[in-house]
């Protein structure tokens, strides 16, 4: 509850234990767990301070000139370290804590203009920053503090829009505003290749999913009412070359909608989903054995946000609407969420077994089930909760 | 001079003119003679002959022409004279002569004149050709100097156009570093209020945190109902210079350890690319080394490989051992060979093009496209192979699958049985044709044998026969009176040895009365007695009889045949018998004496 800075905690195995925290005058701004689950980070108005409070001991500590910035704060991935993106006297500082105990490890200074996020590798060696969006650049530190490689692409446009770095740790995708992925390799931290992202689909070798919407009326569905419930909708292979829908960006006004703004590897590094704004109703999905595209899927809304599977190469996909699709490299479906009215599936967020899903709507949220029968994935039973 | 146009003056005027003439000199005379000859052709030609002279003035007639001959060289005509005062007389053989020389004369200018024509005609045609290929060179070079012209033009216009956009792209890329100037010089700036503004933020972050904190109106707490553990159970620790020393060495090891792990990794990567470039490498030997034990032209390529190989080789061992390290030298040295090995594979794959672009070159396009054809037929056969080896498969799956789905023992033996008992079935029968066939080619054998056997026997008694009736007959030979001149010169026609001759000599009287006798029937039924009955000697007595009605040099004919096949049969060769056909050459003899041969040549191999 951001607006009275108040956090609140429950326990899942023991419904009386409760928990409190009040920020008071502070202000609450962003709150979250550390990967230990005994800590909570909460990070006060203005980004004054980062406070840590401890659920074990019930002390504080702080963290002071937090960086306010689009992903100040990456935890690694085996929960060691804590990187913290700081700004002192307009200088970019990055300190890296140890989560065991909360003691700084190292701290040093980055050569960005106005650092705008920071992300470990999965093996908790590497931690890439990059730099705002005025500037193309990606710095990749060591864990102990040293620069291993800049990278910088072009100049004097818009530069870095999302980050993402494969699960293997060997390919670290960057996606700018121009419309392109950058793929750089771990060994020499140089460019492997570029993925484009325009319009028209020409390649013979991709097979372009375009959802479908399966009107009950005619050919044409000329609906006189509107239909109580969203229609049941089907993917349906389009013809390559096909072209997809684009949106064209207002470009005198802030955050325009360009660039790849959503980037994701599937746990097995082999492919990566990807979405250009500038297309925002299609996924494209690479294959990075071969370092191409290989599935475009086109959905009837813009696509809010895609997730992979954590166990295998799975993608669910939701678009605002009442439906959830999901792909895999055997095929993809559309899966309609029961209830009555409408439930707008605004965010996913799949379970670490890949066996659930859990679909949030603005005030709701229901659990997708996967059964996994012999041969048949993705039959989902859907239970639902508030 | 005179009215030469008026050709119908009347003779003695002509005439008169003539001979008023004859005293003037001879060129004018000449002038006007030719004149005169070149109008009448188109006009009274005959009437000129008869302008010339007529019956009155023959005399002079003679004497111009002879004046004009003489000066012309000719013979004089008259005869030679006698004396001053004497009538010449008019030499008639000079005067043919004359005409004669005056003939060829006229032939020669009109062959003269004719070739003049030809030639003429020729060297007008010549000129009109060479005038076209004139006026059409003209037109050529004009046209190509327009051309010329044109292209001139284009090019210029071109160039223009390649300085025009020259100059575009520079002001282009001057506009652009401009542009990159203002940016950068706007970042800086940007940068530099970006700075003062956080600053002035930066302050007031401050100012405000230190007033609302001072305020203290709520308390910053936390509620907890109790303590949660810690999430490795253990208990926590104090913060000391210990724990971070502790903290610093994790994080080394962490690191060392990923290092470590992709230094593996990278071992890894490289021990195969390694194998895997030595197999490249020995592949690669292997592929041209067979070129070095055939002799061929390209020697170069073998001492290549000659002493590729002979570099390799003592280092081959030594380098394997060495597989494990890494250093320069040895990463060096295989590169080197791998290159050295791929050269000189490129360049042999580069001779073996040429050699097929050579050949192709000759035969280009048949030999293309019959290879084409070659090609898809080849595909199409080894398609419906393919579909009967398919077929094939499925017919065994489903047998073998009758045989191991065996529901009883029983059904499953009697089924083999049954399989077996087909089997044997077909064997047996092809057994028994087989027997069959070899009882008939037995008995074939015998008969053959038989055949010859008879041959032999009917052979001996013929011979005997014969020389029974030639002792007869030479008992017989002193009771005839000796032959006309006749027999004599047929015998004379006929080669052999003077026994032979004596012997048809003989025989032919013997013959006679046969034949007179209408002995043809009697002659065969004779030959038939002696000889037994075979198909060979059979055809051989029908051959004669068809012979014996022909006339006595046939019969003569054939009766060297009958002493020579005894001839021949004592000598045994078949070769007798072809000359026994030259002499005798109807087709009848021909016939039989081939029938003859074969059974001949029969009885000599079935001894």
């Amino acid at each position: 509850m951001y607006k009275r800075g108040l956090v609140q905690v429950w326990s899942l195995e023991q419904p009386e234990w409760h928990c409190r925290i009040d920020e008071g005058s502070a202000g609450l701004v962003a709150s979250c767990w550390s990967p230990d689950g005994r800590h909570i980070l909460n990070t006060t108005e203005f980004h004054l301070r980062i406070t840590v409070w401890s659920l074990c001991t019930k002390s504080v500590s702080y963290i002071k000139y937090p960086k306010a910035c689009q992903q100040g704060i990456a935890f690694s991935r085996d929960g060691r370290y804590l990187a913290v993106a700081e700004r002192r006297d307009c200088k970019d500082y990055v300190s890296i804590f140890v989560c065991s105990n909360w003691q700084l490890l190292r701290h040093f200074d980055t050569d960005t203009q106005d650092l705008a996020g920071i992300e470990w590798a999965p093996n908790g060696c590497v931690l890439a920053v990059w730099d705002t969006c005025l500037e193309y650049k990606v710095l990749l530190y060591s864990l102990d503090g040293r620069l291993l490689a800049a990278y910088c692409a072009y100049e004097w446009s818009l530069g870095i829009k999302s980050v993402a770095w494969s699960p293997s740790s060997q390919f670290l995708a960057v996606g700018s505003y121009d419309g392109k992925v950058r793929i750089l390799n771990h060994v020499t931290w140089k460019m492997l290749t570029e993925f484009g992202h325009p319009a028209a689909v020409g390649d013979p070798r991709v097979v372009v999913y375009k959802e479908a919407e399966k009107s009950p009326r005619g050919l044409l569905g000329r609906p006189t009412c509107p239909p109580p419930r969203a229609a049941e909708s089907k993917y349906e292979i389009a013809a390559v070359p096909a072209t997809l829908q684009t949106l064209k960006p207002a470009a005198d006004r802030a955050n325009p909608k360009i660039g790849i703004g959503a980037l994701a590897f599937s746990p097995d590094s082999y492919f990566l989903a990807t979405r250009n704004d500038n297309v925002p109703n299609a996924v494209w999905v690479w294959d990075i054995q071969k370092l191409r595209l290989f599935v475009v899927l086109e959905q009837l809304f813009p696509v809010r946000s895609f997730q992979w599977d954590p166990q295998q190469p799975r993608l669910a996909i939701c678009s605002g609407g009442s439906k959830v699709y999901l792909w895999s490299p055997a095929g993809c479906v559309s899966v309609q969420v029961p209830g009555e009215g409408d439930f707008q599936v605004l965010a996913l967020c799949w379970h670490l077994s890949g066996d659930s899903l859990a679909l949030l709507s603005k005030d709701h949220f229901c659990l997708c089930f996967l059964e996994t029968e012999d041969g048949d994935t993705a039959r989902g039973k859907l239970g639902s909760h508030t | 001079m005179g009215d030469w146009m008026t050709v119908t003056d009347p003779e003695s005027k002509n005439i008169s003119q003539y001979t008023s003439e004859t005293k003037m000199s001879p060129s004018s005379l000449y002038s006007q003679q030719v004149l005169c000859s070149s109008i009448p052709l188109s006009k009274n030609v005959h009437s000129f002959f008869s302008a010339f002279c007529t019956e009155e003035n023959i005399e002079q007639s003679i004497s111009y022409l002879d004046q004009e001959l003489t000066t012309f060289g000719f013979p004089s005509l008259y005869e030679e004279s006698k004396g001053k005062e004497t009538k010449r007389e008019l030499n008639i053989v000079a005067v043919l002569n004359c005409m004669n020389e005056l003939l060829i004369l006229q032939r020669k200018n009109l062959l003269a004149q004719e070739n003049v024509e030809t030639q003429n005609l020729k060297l007008g045609s010549d000129m009109d050709h060479l005038q076209n290929c004139y006026a059409k060179l003209k037109e050529q070079l004009e046209t190509s100097r327009r051309e010329m012209i044109g292209l001139q033009e284009r090019d210029r216009q071109l160039q223009c156009k390649n300085r025009n956009l020259h100059q575009l792209l520079k002001n282009e890329k001057d506009e652009v570093q401009k542009l990159q100037n203002i940016i950068a010089s706007r970042a800086t700036q940007y940068n530099h209020d970006m700075k003062r503004k956080e600053r002035e933020y930066n302050k007031l972050k401050e100012r405000l945190h230190q007033l609302v904190m001072n305020k203290k109106d709520r308390k910053i707490a936390m509620e907890v109902l109790n303590y949660v553990g810690r999430a490795d159970g253990k208990r926590g620790s104090w913060r000391t210079g210990k724990s971070e020393a502790r903290n610093e060495d994790e994080m080394y090891k962490i690191l060392l350890n990923d290092y470590e792990y992709r230094q593996k990794q990278i071992l890894m990567e490289n021990a195969e690319l390694k194998k895997v470039l030595q197999q490249m490498k020995k592949e690669m030997i292997s592929l041209l080394s067979p070129q070095k034990q055939k002799p061929r032209e390209r020697a170069d390529d073998s001492t290549g490989t000659v002493f590729s190989d002979a570099e390799e080789d003592p280092g081959e061992l030594g380098r394997e051992s060495m597989w494990d390290l890494s250093c320069e030298t040895v990463r060096e040295q295989l590169t080197n060979s791998i290159r050295k090995q791929w050269r000189i594979l490129k360049s042999h794959v580069e001779k073996l093009d040429n050699q097929v672009s050579k050949v192709h070159l000759e035969g280009f396009h048949d030999e293309d496209v019959i290879s084409r054809q070659d090609h898809e037929e080849e595909t199409e056969k080894l398609e419906l192979e393919i579909q009967q080896c398919k077929e094939m498969i499925k017919t065994q799956q489903q047998l073998l699958q009758q045989l191991a789905t065996a529901c009883d023992d029983d059904t499953t033996s009697l089924l083999r049985d049954c399989y077996l008992l087909e089997e044997k079935e077909r064997l047996k029968e092809e057994w028994s044709l087989f027997k069959e066939q070899k009882k008939n080619f037995e008995k074939e054998r015998r008969s053959f044998t038989e055949a010859a056997i008879r041959l032999g026997l009917e052979r001996k008694a013929f011979e005997e026969e014969r020389a029974s009736w030639l002792k007869q007959q030479f008992l017989n030979m002193t009771t005839f009176d000796h032959q006309n001149s006749e027999n004599v010169r047929l015998s004379s026609a006929f080669s052999g040895s003077s026994d032979r001759d004596n012997l048809t000599v003989h025989s032919r009287p013997r013959q006679k009365p046969f034949r007179v006798s209408g002995g043809s029937p009697v002659c065969t039924s004779k030959l038939t007695k002696s000889l037994p009955a075979s198909p060979s000697t059979s055809d051989f007595c029908q051959t004669r009889s068809c012979v014996s009605e022909h006339s006595s040099i046939n019969v003569l004919n054939v009766t060297p045949e009958e002493t020579k096949p005894s001839q021949a049969g004592r000598e045994g060769a078949s070769q007798k018998w072809s000359v026994a056909s030259r002499p005798a050459s109807q087709e009848g003899c021909c016939g039989c004496s081939l029938t003859y041969t074969n059974s001949h040549a029969e009885k000599d191999d079935l001894p």
